[in-house]
């Protein structure tokens, strides 16, 4: 019972990211048609906007310190934060701590921005192309954008850690009467969790609630005759990218103290992702965030020891095999809707 | 002649020269000079050139035609090697036995996963395929590891019980032969700085290669490649019409199973190893990349996206640094600084990063390929090859109304 | 006329064959001249590093490569020439290899054993190298060495842990001075049974490949003889990147200790979370839980950053060690290139010097004499104390580093601190040990 708890709550947090993805995903594909294959690059680019923050916060001075030698047997020369020049090295570690939730506030103008080039320079001119051309485009944009950052940063997961009040876990055990460390889990997974929903509802109520929601809405159901109404569909659908955009680095941002960002991140996350989007059914926000939540569950299930023995190598397939069952069973998905994709 | 009309005909002839005269055509430059680097005719290279151009040709069958897009043909290539490798490793280190059973089993793989995921439509579709692939790829490299040497992958070993050729000595190495003949036998001819050389493995494939292109010819040009360019325009009218497109779609299927079965087969024969990775989704994506970039549906589009992606890969990643300061040593020295600094993030390690560039430019400025490029050149010079151009001018223009 | 291995051009480039313009063709016999593949003319001879430069390993190949740079320009009697110095042998003197400059080529593996395959194939028949070396990962090396023992070419491995490498997949062709699984096994559970006692249970957590077994058999059999009780071991897929549905159930199982057969990305992954879950603050059966990595390595511990402190696990050479060869090693790289060398920079480097000197000693290219020179070698001042290059299956014994994630780093770099120096006789083992068993070296193959 206790492991099945443990495993559904998660199931759930990992879910969370698939969710994430995913509806920055359907998000692009809903309203502007697109297959962009490079939204994994934008969250592998928003977890690399926390490493960037955070460096940004760590800039140091050298200050050579003649007490300790270095590895070749000179003085060594220790970084200094400029932080700590500024504030004292107690206020300055507290900020350079909390790098990853501040640097929230610096990810979301850059990847809008990013976002907004992204579909001005590039996307614009692959509305009416086919499907093919825009995967083909958009997964040469994804290996330039990850090139870029390997660059720069190198191909080595660079640590990103969250707030240390972040640090340990939580015992949801004892909570609910069970045997103390029977089901911990991470605060910061619990934020992540927490995080995944607000944006996840935020996006659903900007959508459903909002006049710039409606009319995005109406232009996902008829975009010409939105058009012919005299309302420029075309700038609303820049701000949707720049939004998608947003929801991916985000996404990224936050995931970054779980797994430390590397380069090809994204495109581990793109063939997953993608895989979710289809299964919730192409074009479905709803869809694409129930999928993520029901594969993410089910791989936790498939990951437990006991299931392993009967079935060994589950954990290596289920996310296919559940794809593959559900897309026999339910032509377009959970909640795709006819026509979409189809040809 | 052969049943090809003129058309296809001389395009057929300039392919059998091109493939023919690779060793010539692929080492331009002469030995020792700087722009040695570029050669890419040693036979590994002219290989994989004519290995990948068949999966390649395999894989436009399914999808210039019919608009099928499968994310998981490379399944099918690492499955026909394992097969190819276990022939070799039990029955004969002869390659026939070992090419025959890898395309019946990539054959009767493709028509599995072909008679489940054809159930679905496109991106639904290419979803299936992927998962497909992907599972073989993940249950090859762990479970599996007892069948196909998971992380190691499989090489045929002095020790194996080949039951056709006895036992080979103690402590030889196996090699895959056809009829006595090495694969990897072959002469090299110098002419003056040149050497060129000629490489019995690579003329098998070469060979293989034209009968599959003449192959893929008559399926273009059948009433069979019509019914599929049907599916691909409208299949909802072709059902209305009475007609179940279902047969010939899954035929296209495993006819294109059986072509990445093929180069599976070869790719063993060729170089008897294989490994995993193979099968995972960037392989199948590869052959999509290489299919669209070279000109999708048209004849000769993806044999040219095959090579240009090989070329590149194997080629542009072995360019270093120090290369770059031998090709730039006769400038002055902040000169040659500069353009090392300038080159160098481009080529070697971060030839990954050039292939992304030329991706976008192709797909932005090319949209129907290389094979446009070649038009819009043969154009602009204003000459008359009527027979290639032609040909794929026609195959460009299929694909256009098909492609929304 | 004769049909043969077409394999040597570097003849051309010089000599008889370029000054005849336009000679009729002229069927190559490589046997013809020298009786083995890619044999050096004129007075250059080419190696090929072959190392991965894209995935997740670039940073590792970047650093492989520096070693290999660094190596020729060693033996081609540039800089201070690093271990040249302090190697038993004195057979290398700084004028290349029995005269000629090494030259070198370099290539992508990719850490995919296809791409790894080309890439060499390419340095044989292309660049005429008449030596392969590099790479991080063992499904690469085995591929390729299985390619060097066709082509007849000597392979020198890179960093490859695998026990099959010199094991059921050894060659006469491949040499390897990397450890192995099964000497981080035995070198570490001594030192975990002081540490943490004899009465632990562990938990597995292992890479679903044949690394990951290897290690996993290796650890486990050397913990259990300590008297560990393995209580489950659990594959987790090579494409795994979240590890909290694995790492979550560790503590309902009664485990006090977890043990991550995980490398790279892998490695950094499964700690950084089973760190965030608090297991290293729980207490088990009365006992400190604890967390161990059978195989460290600096570039990828730098990945999981402050997660590895106190984090036990074993490595194949690291930069603070004390001997004059470690010395000299560490001084010509941090002098050159401003950090401290990986032990996969040191590993490369030693296999570069130690072909060549199998070379200079053998007075020949030929594979077959290289290894019948490197066979049953014992030397000194490379780093590691007395080594052997043992004639039965291809592997060096030498000493293995216990190390231990440091609490205080003063730098990026130290990031290990060693614990103890396991001494070559407790890492033996026999040539026909269970977890070797099933292969054959064969004989050594010169090519042509």
């Amino acid at each position: 019972m206790d492991a099945i708890l443990l495993q559904i709550l998660n199931g759930l947090d990992k879910g969370s990211a698939y969710a994430l993805i995913a509806l920055g995903l359907t998000l692009i594909f809903g309203t502007l048609g697109v297959v962009n294959f490079a939204h994994g690059a934008l969250f592998m680019i928003g977890a690399f906007c926390a490493v960037t923050f955070s460096k940004m916060l760590s800039f140091s001075h050298v200050v050579i310190d003649e007490t300790q030698k270095d590895f070749l047997g000179n003085p060594l020369k220790v970084d200094v934060p400029y932080l700590y020049d500024w504030f004292g090295q107690a206020t300055g570690d507290a900020i350079i701590d909390w790098a990853v939730p501040l640097s929230i506030i610096f990810t979301i103008p850059v990847m809008i921005a990013i976002g907004f080039i992204m579909e001005r320079g590039l996307i614009k001119h692959f509305y009416k192309r086919p499907h093919a051309d825009q995967i083909l485009v958009t997964f040469g944009l994804a290996i330039v954008l990850q090139e870029v950052i390997k660059y720069f940063y190198g191909a080595n997961p660079i640590p990103t850690p969250a707030p240390a009040a972040f640090a340990g876990s939580f015992d949801f055990g004892a909570l609910l009467g069970f045997d103390p460390n029977t089901i911990i889990y991470p605060y910061w997974r619990l934020v992540y969790f927490a995080f995944a929903a607000v944006i996840i509802g935020a996006v659903f109520a900007f959508l459903q609630f909002t006049t710039f929601g409606m009319v995005v809405r109406a232009g996902m159901a008829d975009r010409e005759t939105v058009g012919l109404l005299g309302i420029n569909i075309d700038k609303r659908f820049t701000i949707m990218f720049g939004i998608a955009a947003a929801v991916a680095g985000l996404a990224g941002v936050m995931y970054a103290p779980i797994n430390s960002p590397n380069y090809h991140m994204g495109m581990d996350f793109l063939v997953l992702s993608f895989v979710v989007v289809v299964v919730g059914g192409m074009g479905s926000l709803p869809g694409a965030v129930l999928a993520g939540f029901l594969l993410g569950v089910l791989e936790s299930f498939a990951s437990m020891a006991v299931v392993l023995e009967f079935i060994p190598g589950i954990n290596q397939i289920i996310i296919y095999l559940v794809a593959i069952i559900i897309l026999l069973t339910r032509p377009r998905g959970l909640m795709g809707r006819a026509g979409v994709m189809e040809d | 002649m052969f049943g090809l009309n003129k058309k296809d005909f001389g395009l057929m002839v300039i392919v059998a020269i091109l493939a023919l005269a690779a060793p010539f055509i692929l080492n331009p430059f002469p030995e020792g000079s700087a722009m040695a680097q570029f050669n890419a005719g040693y036979p590994d290279l002219m290989q994989r050139l004519v290995i990948f151009g068949i999966f390649a040709i395999g894989f436009n069958i399914l999808f210039g035609l019919t608009g099928y897009l499968s994310f998981g043909h490379a399944a099918f290539l690492g499955v026909g090697s394992y097969a190819a490798i276990w022939m070799m490793k039990l029955l004969t280190l002869n390659v026939i036995p070992a090419i025959i059973v890898s395309v019946i089993i990539a054959g009767l793989f493709s028509l599995l996963v072909g008679w489940i995921s054809l159930r679905r439509s496109g991106i639904y579709f290419s979803i299936l395929t992927l998962a497909f692939a992907q599972m073989s790829y993940a249950l090859a490299y762990s479970v599996l590891t007892p069948i196909t040497g998971g992380e190691t992958g499989l090489q045929p070993k002095y020790t194996d019980p080949r039951i056709l050729d006895g036992a080979l000595e103690e402590g030889q190495t196996p090699r895959a032969n056809l009829f006595g003949l090495d694969m990897n036998q072959g002469f090299e001819l110098s002419l003056g700085g040149w050497v060129f050389t000629f490489n019995a493995g690579y003329y098998l494939a070469a060979v293989v290669m034209l009968i599959a292109f003449y192959l893929s010819i008559r399926i273009f040009r059948s009433p069979f490649g019509m019914m599929l360019r049907a599916v691909k325009s409208n299949q909802q009218r072709l059902n209305y019409t009475g007609l179940n497109s279902k047969p010939y779609t899954l035929a296209a299927f495993v006819i294109s199973g059986m072509y990445a079965g093929l180069a599976g087969g070869l790719l063993v024969a060729m170089d008897t190893q294989v490994g995993a990775e193979r099968m995972f989704w960037t392989a199948s994506g590869e052959v999509v990349l290489m299919t669209i970039l070279g000109g999708a549906g048209t004849l000769i589009g993806p044999v040219l996206g095959a090579g240009f992606i090989k070329y590149m890969e194997n080629i542009v990643s072995k360019i270093n640094k120090s290369v770059l300061e031998q090709w730039f040593a006769f400038m002055p020295d902040g000169i040659e600084d500069l353009l090392i600094t300038l080159v160098y993030p481009f080529v070697g390690k971060g030839w990954h990063l050039t292939l992304g560039l030329l991706f976008m430019l192709v797909v932005i400025f090319l949209p129907g390929g290389l094979v446009e490029g070649g038009q819009r050149i043969g154009r602009v010079f204003r000459r008359r090859d009527a027979n290639a151009d032609s040909v794929e001018s026609d195959a460009a223009e299929q694909r256009k109304p098909a492609a929304e | 006329m004769s049909f043969n291995n077409p394999t040597r051009r570097g003849l051309l480039k010089t000599g008889a064959a370029a000054s005849a313009a336009l000679t009729l063709p002229t069927y190559l016999r490589a046997d013809g001249h020298s009786g083995f593949t890619n044999a050096p003319q004129g007075s250059t001879v080419t190696l090929g590093f072959n190392v991965p430069q894209s995935g997740p390993y670039a940073d590792e190949g970047a650093d492989e490569l520096r070693a290999y740079e660094l190596a020729v320009e060693h033996l081609n009697g540039g800089g201070d020439g690093g271990l040249m110095n302090t190697f038993s042998s004195k057979a290398l003197k700084g004028n290349g290899i029995l005269g000629k400059k090494v030259e070198y080529v370099t290539g992508d593996t990719q850490t995919k054993s296809d791409a790894a395959r080309a890439s060499a194939k390419s340095m044989i028949e292309k660049d005429g190298a008449v030596m392969i070396t590099g790479g991080s990962s063992s499904g690469v090396a085995v591929a390729v060495q299985a390619l060097c023992q066709e082509a007849g070419v000597i392979f020198m491995a890179g960093l490859t842990h695998s026990n099959d490498t010199t094991g059921k997949d050894k060659r006469a062709n491949g040499f390897r001075h990397f450890f192995n699984s099964y000497m981080s096994g035995a070198a570490l559970a001594p030192v975990l049974a002081n540490a943490y006692g004899t009465d632990r249970k562990a938990y597995h957590l292992t890479a679903d490949y044949n690394w990951g077994y290897t290690t996993e058999e290796a650890v486990r059999s050397s913990t259990e003889a300590m008297g560990w009780e393995t209580v489950n071991a659990v594959k987790t897929p090579l494409t795994q990147t979240d590890f909290s549905a694995y790492i979550a159930p560790v503590l309902q199982s009664g485990a006090d200790t977890l043990v991550l057969n995980h490398y790279g990305g892998n490695m950094v992954n499964s700690l950084t979370n089973a760190v965030q879950f608090g297991l290293r603050d729980k207490q088990v059966n009365g006992k400190d839980f604890q967390i161990v990595v059978p195989l460290y390595s600096r570039l990828m511990a730098k990945g999981a950053g402050a997660n590895v402190k106190g984090i036990f696990g074993s490595t194949n050479w690291h930069w603070s060690l004390t001997d004059e060869g470690s010395k000299a090693f560490v001084k010509s790289f941090g002098e050159k290139y401003g950090f401290p060398p990986s032990q996969a920079a040191h590993t490369c480097y030693v296999q570069a010097l130690l072909y060549a000197d199998a070379v200079e000693r053998a007075g020949s290219f030929n594979p077959c004499a290289v290894v019948e020179a490197l066979e049953g070698f014992e030397f000194d001042g490379m780093g590691n104390g007395k080594t052997l290059y043992r004639a039965e299956d291809h592997q060096c014994f030498k000493d293995v580093l216990v190390v231990k994630g440091k609490e205080n780093p003063t730098s990026e770099f130290d990031l290990l601190e060693i614990v103890e120096i396991t001494p070559v006789e407790q890492v033996t083992y026999a040539p026909d040990h269970p977890q070797f068993a099933g292969g054959s070296l064969g004989t050594c193959n010169p090519g042509a």
